[in-house]
């Protein structure tokens, strides 16, 4: 490989000798499996982490009107600013030669993964804010508004890893990853 | 569209010189070389025929000789000193150009050293941009003006930032780092703690996956450097190697994952494979040798040497180790690959090869004909850049660039080429190979494969056109 003027440091330094790893000092502080809790937010696709507690759709409806609807708009079809998007709507727009509408309906592969951007990130202004109950109103709600769930489906730990989204089996694992 | 700071706002003022040093009335003349033109209404004899290139000695082949069509010069000029080429000057008065004056700043002292460095306040155009539509206070991204930068560090304060619930002020003496899941010691670190370890440095780069998705749109935008390719920034990165850290609480047998989560409002949240972060990825306290900024994940972030940007989790707090991915929002909803069908790639790690031109560019316009050199950046999330070609003819020659070292993995590799610019039209375009063999699309190659659906990951070759008054601009060629 030919190089423009090398600049005479030796990459190689850059990186120390794994020798020193070796004795690598131990400063990271036990922690009980109970003082963890209050952190370990992650929901995965089988349910694991969803706390106790239950909502519906119905109940879900007032939730999304005072805490959702300023940025997400009515119903969740019209969002109220730009950088929030759509979250209902867009079915079949992931046919070929169509202008591609990603919404939870149309593109989301696990109802869980709502749950959990919910839990960590909503709303916006007060993230984190939402009871156990809420949360599952509100994703109850959302999903509704889809078609995916009805009205009065209790969604809970149990039921929501058992809502079958409709763009489950649309992804593919990409090709090239290093291994 | 919309306007100003992404509009392609060529200089009126270079417009003006451009315009009065060169007629636009151009006819090309093909019974004479690549080089040459003919003008009408021509004001300047050193453009005529052969007089715009070089008197070339007949040795061959000299750093001055066409090693491409419409003007690109071999690239042994960078290897061999001064140019050969006699028209760096084209266009120039020999005479006296002004007389030389003792300037005010030269008769008294300056001002004492600030306490923070700060760049000339006539640099003061040289500031990230920011997307419409407005967002609140950081969220959404800010650009690096790549245009205006030279070499292959990124200065901290112009390094892009992709932030989804603004800046968290983090208190480092607050700040914990958890490590738990599938490990056999859970463990808390202060960042105290973590600036004892032994601590490595890397360079690289990281680039936003949705950077350059403005060329996926049906039609070229006019966009300039920084409002399509200015999610690409690179550091010094220094920190503590994430496999140290692992080895410490101790890995069980069914791990394979590591989920990544960040202390700002939105708790941003990554699902990482197990092998990447006992390979390269570094728990970085340092950017470019000072604390690492807050925009960039102060007091320690995640870095993926090669991986998509927002893998690379900021305000890092909480490393979890599972069995299986989170499927969280931003790796189902976002950064996931929709194709021609129905389909989307999912968890598309690496960046693949990509280099763009940064100067000539949208906003850098040429002033007059003559010698210019094409600079630009290479990179590969797969390894090293092994070679960059340049085109002046819209990819229907090509001639390799030099290219400045270091080269390093997974680091940008700064590419120069030598131009003998005519003043008729031309199209820029920069392809990279890298070390894996793999040689950056052209936007046909890149469409057949995944369509332009897909937002992210867009490496294709792109073009900027120049016009006969030198000005720059984005087109699909």
């Amino acid at each position: 490989m030919s190089t423009l003027k090398p600049i005479s440091v030796c990459v190689s330094m850059l990186t120390i000798a794994p020798a020193a790893l070796a004795q690598a000092p131990q400063f990271g502080q036990p922690i009980e499996p109970a003082d963890i809790a209050a952190w370990d937010i992650s929901i995965a696709p089988d349910g694991a982490g969803l706390p106790p507690g239950r909502g519906t759709a119905i109940e879900g409806e007032a939730i999304y009107a005072a805490k959702c609807q300023a940025c997400h708009g009515e119903k969740g079809t019209n969002p109220g600013v730009a950088f929030a998007g759509a979250l209902v709507g867009g079915m079949g727009t992931l046919a070929p030669d169509k202008t591609p509408i990603k919404t939870v309906g149309s593109f989301w592969p696990y109802a869980t993964t709502l749950f959990d951007y919910i839990s960590r990130a909503m709303p916006f202004q007060e993230s984190k804010s939402l009871t156990a109950d809420e949360l599952y109103a509100v994703s109850a709600y959302i999903l509704n508004l889809n078609g995916i769930v009805g009205s009065n489906d209790v969604i809970d730990a149990q039921s929501l890893p058992k809502v079958r989204m409709p763009n489950r089996d649309g992804f593919i694992p990409f090709p090239r990853n290093p291994k | 569209m919309p306007t100003s700071p992404f509009e392609a706002n060529g200089s009126a003022e270079c417009r003006r010189r451009a315009s009065h040093s060169i007629k636009p009335t151009v006819l090309w003349c093909r019974s004479l070389t690549e080089h040459s033109l003919v003008r009408t209404g021509r004001r300047n004899a050193k453009l005529d025929r052969n007089e715009g290139v070089p008197l070339m000695r007949k040795t061959h082949p000299e750093p001055g000789d066409p090693a491409a069509g419409n003007g690109i010069l071999s690239r042994r000029i960078f290897f061999e000193g001064a140019l050969v080429v006699g028209a760096t000057g084209a266009g120039l008065s020999r005479g006296s150009a002004e007389q030389l004056t003792v300037q005010p700043w030269m008769k008294v002292p300056g001002p004492g050293f600030p306490g923070y460095g700060q760049p000339s306040p006539f640099e003061s155009k040289v500031v990230k941009i920011f997307p419409p539509p407005p967002n609140p206070a950081g969220v959404g991204a800010s650009r690096t003006p790549l245009h205006m930068l030279e070499g292959m560090i990124t200065p901290s304060g112009l390094h892009f930032e992709r932030s989804h619930s603004g800046i968290p002020e983090i208190d480092p003496d607050q700040h914990r780092l958890l490590i738990h899941g599938l490990v056999k010691r859970p463990l808390v670190f202060t960042v105290e703690a973590l600036s004892r370890y032994p601590m490595q440095s890397r360079i690289a780069f990281i680039e936003c996956g949705g950077n350059s998705q403005a060329l996926n749109a049906p039609q070229a935008q006019p966009l300039n450097v920084a409002a399509i390719h200015g999610l690409l920034g690179c550091a010094e990165w220094t920190g503590v190697r994430l496999s140290t850290l692992l080895d410490e609480a101790g890995i069980e047998p069914e791990a394979r994952w590591v989920i990544a989560e960040g202390a700002d409002a939105a708790a941003m949240s990554r699902s990482i494979p197990l092998t990447k972060a006992m390979d390269d990825a570094l728990l970085c306290l340092y950017q470019n040798g000072e604390r690492v900024r807050p925009s960039n994940g102060y007091p320690v972030r995640l870095l993926l040497p090669g991986f998509e940007g927002n893998m690379n989790v900021k305000w890092l707090r909480r490393l979890k180790l599972t069995a299986g991915p989170a499927m969280t929002k931003d790796e189902t909803s976002k950064y996931t690959i929709l194709l021609k069908d129905e389909k989307a790639w999912q968890f598309v790690f690496p960046i693949e090869v990509k280099s763009i031109i940064t100067r000539p560019s949208p906003g850098l316009a040429l002033r007059e004909p003559g010698f210019y050199e094409i600079s630009g950046l290479a990179w590969s999330g797969n390894g090293s850049i092994r070679q960059v070609d340049v085109s002046a003819d819209g990819g229907r020659s090509w001639a390799p660039a030099a290219l400045q070292g270091p080269i390093l993995p997974k680091a940008p590799v700064r590419f120069r080429a030598a131009w003998q610019w005519n003043g008729g039209p031309a199209v820029l375009q920069s392809r990279a190979t890298d070390d894996t063999g793999m040689v950056q699309p052209t936007r046909a190659q890149f469409a057949d494969e995944r369509g332009l659906r897909g937002v992210y990951h867009y490496n294709a070759i792109a073009s900027w056109r120049i016009d006969e008054m030198g000005e720059a601009s984005n087109v699909y060629a």
